[in-house]
């Protein structure tokens, strides 16, 4: 990794004389370098996880990033020398390869193959497909019921005035405080009682409604004039329809930077999943994929694919709702 | 949205026209909300209500009564009085685990909050085209969960493989042997490092929204007057982000104490002489061996000392103070 030495160089070499010029263009080409630093060094472990996703088991440790460019297609012996892993085409009739040295080529989608492969369980087959319908189901679904729990709840704390608000207010915010763990446990408990172990209800129905959610939506909507809510009573506007067409369509990034919130915590949560869920058909991807890195196997190639993958979704969600989350968290988030 | 701008409410019946004069009467009340029919706020928080008899109330009194029982599964109890609390106090896992606790709490604010606070004022300048872009970058970690961030970083830190190592060698050139999840005085500082890349950009994310609230005018002002980089950010930053501060601080503390997927992905387990054992690791493994009432006290231990410290830092802050 020489390259990183020169680079440094080469910003210093440059950074100097334009510093000298001017200082305040000085200052900014710091500023930019600094930040394009770090945001390469932010962005290296992903391009180490594509080319990782992609390199055969064989060579998993062999190269940071991706081996020689020939060595990627094509049957190739492995040897060492020296300590040095180099390849030679399996084609060399002088020295005939043992068929186990193979390899097909040091990157291909066998990852994936594999991934993809059907699984056998207790209770059938199951396909990596079913695990991504799960956790999408379980996402989506999780995501717009909270969605219209929290901001209907939101909008009654910030517009209405009723017997006991300020109490209630006070003590959503002391619930704020106490920590997910203590009730770990009593809702496992619950949750058992119900019966709704290893069924979708027992994540769903406990995370209908946050707190967090609804003060989000709580800040963003004390901003909406009241005079407009009037207006919409007076023309005939039901209670729940000046929620749905009226206030709604106005706090349109706070329900972007919900979403992309809620997506993230339900499409990466674990510990629940974990706890709730037994049946191999129905479980999330976060699961599954550590089933892959155990104490009895460990299929790193296949794990970093899968990852691969399950980083996509939130992905697009991200690009597609990149400015609402920000803009959302700037109005209405933060002000105190 | 056409009610946004109306020509004068289409008023049809003397009922509403009654309304609309209730409406033009003054209304007390200090910040501007809205009577409607007396049942819809309660319809409308009506789920939360049952949400949180059930799931918040419920759980925090049963976890209260399970707290004095000795379990085995759910089935079977025995009440043990404050024994479960006193085997804890006197653990010394449990010492470690508060210990690790805390030096990573202290971590994620003394270190990852200054940074995040770094790169949002580095990010924050005007005419910035290229200021998405490196948003974009710095946050990405976010997208990927932590039980995703915890195996990956397994594979980072393989000693003289891993692409962590082969950095640090090339960067500073030490390090390319180094165990960082095998030797117990490295195991914190790589759990740190992992946190690091993955929150750094969400809180950065808080402080961009944070410096919004700086009045760029005091800043000219300041300026004129002479005053320099620390003196503005000391005078006119500070008290500007102060709330959006607190709330962030309070937030990673609360979430260091609930760290628990990331060392349990990373490490596996607890790591050596148990230098990764965390608090909520610690709950957990009582939780698994069926020991509730033991797991039980554990989650009030935490929740007290939660209390504690996020009272303690918004006292400190003095955002609770209102008159000036």
């Amino acid at each position: 990794m020489n390259w990183l030495h020169a680079l440094l160089i080469v910003l210093v070499l440059v950074a100097v004389p334009l510093f000298a010029i001017s200082r305040k263009l000085g200052w900014n080409y710091l500023r930019v370098t600094a930040l394009l630093c770090i945001s390469t060094v932010m962005l290296l472990p992903f391009v180490w996880l594509v080319c990782a996703a992609f390199k055969d088991r064989t060579v998993m440790n062999e190269f940071t990033f991706v081996p020689p460019i020939k060595t990627w297609v094509g049957d190739h012996v492995r040897q060492e020398v020296d300590g040095n892993v180099t390849f030679r085409p399996a084609r060399d009739f002088a020295v005939p390869p043992k068929p186990d040295d193979i390899i097909p080529g040091t990157m291909n989608v066998n990852n994936f193959r594999k991934l993809f492969e059907v699984q056998q369980t207790a209770q059938g087959t199951v396909t990596f497909w079913r695990y991504i319908v799960n956790s999408l189901f379980l996402t989506c679904t999780g995501t717009v019921v909270s969605l219209f729990f929290c901001s209907l709840g939101g909008y009654t704390l910030a517009k209405y005035r009723f017997r006991g608000r300020s109490v209630l207010l006070t003590f959503m915010l002391a619930s704020l405080m106490v920590p997910g763990v203590v009730f770990m446990i009593p809702n496992w408990e619950i949750i058992w009682r119900l019966g709704w172990m290893d069924s979708y209800k027992g994540l769903l129905i406990p995370g209908a409604v946050s707190v967090f959610g609804m003060f989000l939506f709580r800040q963003a909507m004390l901003d909406i004039p009241t005079d407009l809510i009037e207006a919409g009573r007076i023309d005939g506007c039901g209670e729940f329809r000046i929620y749905f067409s009226l206030v709604m369509p106005l706090v349109r990034p706070m329900i972007g930077a919900f979403c992309l919130l809620s997506f993230l915590g339900a499409w990466n949560s674990f510990i629940g999943p974990q706890m709730y869920l037994q049946t191999q058909a129905k479980l999330t991807l976060p699961v599954v994929l550590n089933q892959y890195i155990g104490v009895y196997s460990q299929q790193y190639g296949i794990f970093l694919a899968g990852t691969l993958l399950a980083i996509i979704p939130p992905a697009i969600l991200f690009f597609a709702l990149q400015r609402e989350f920000i803009s959302g968290l700037q109005s209405g988030a933060l002000k105190q | 949205m056409s009610l946004t701008t109306p020509q004068g409410p289409a008023i049809a019946s003397v009922k509403e026209i009654n309304r609309a004069g209730d409406i033009l009467k003054p209304r007390g009340g200090p910040n501007n909300s809205y009577r409607g029919p007396r049942w819809a706020p309660y319809i409308f928080l009506s789920p939360y209500f049952l949400l949180t008899a059930l799931f918040f109330i419920y759980p925090l009194i049963s976890a209260a009564v399970l707290a004095f029982y000795q379990t085995n599964g759910p089935s079977y109890r025995k009440y043990v009085g404050l024994e479960n609390f006193r085997f804890i106090l006197g653990d010394p896992d449990f010492h470690t685990a508060i210990l690790n606790t805390l030096v990573f709490a202290c971590g994620s604010v003394f270190i990852q909050l200054p940074l995040s606070l770094a790169l949002a004022m580095m990010l924050n300048a005007r005419s910035d085209r290229f200021k998405s872009l490196f948003r974009l970058a710095i946050f990405a970690p976010n997208l990927v969960g932590s039980v995703f961030v915890g195996i990956l970083f397994m594979m980072l830190f393989t000693p003289r493989y891993g692409l962590f190592n082969q950095f640090l060698q090339t960067l500073v050139g030490w390090g390319l042997e180094q165990r960082w999840l095998a030797d117990p005085s490295l195991v914190m500082p790589a759990i740190i490092i992992c946190t690091l890349w993955m929150y750094v950009g969400f809180n950065m994310i808080y402080f961009l929204a944070a410096l919004q609230n700086v009045d760029a005018n005091l800043v000219e002002a300041a300026k004129i007057d002479g005053a320099g980089p620390a003196s503005i950010f000391w005078n006119v930053t500070r008290p500007a982000i102060t709330p959006v501060a607190t709330f962030v601080v309070v937030t990673s503390t609360i979430g260091s104490f609930n760290l628990y997927e990331l060392p349990f992905t990373l490490l596996q387990g607890s790591g050596p002489n148990n230098s990764g054992l965390f608090a909520v690791t610690y709950l957990y493994n009582y939780f698994n061996s069926q020991d509730l009432g033991t797991a039980a006290a554990v989650g009030w231990v935490l929740a007290g000392m939660i209390f504690a410290v996020s009272l303690i830092q918004i006292f400190l802050s003095g955002t609770t103070r209102r008159d000036r």
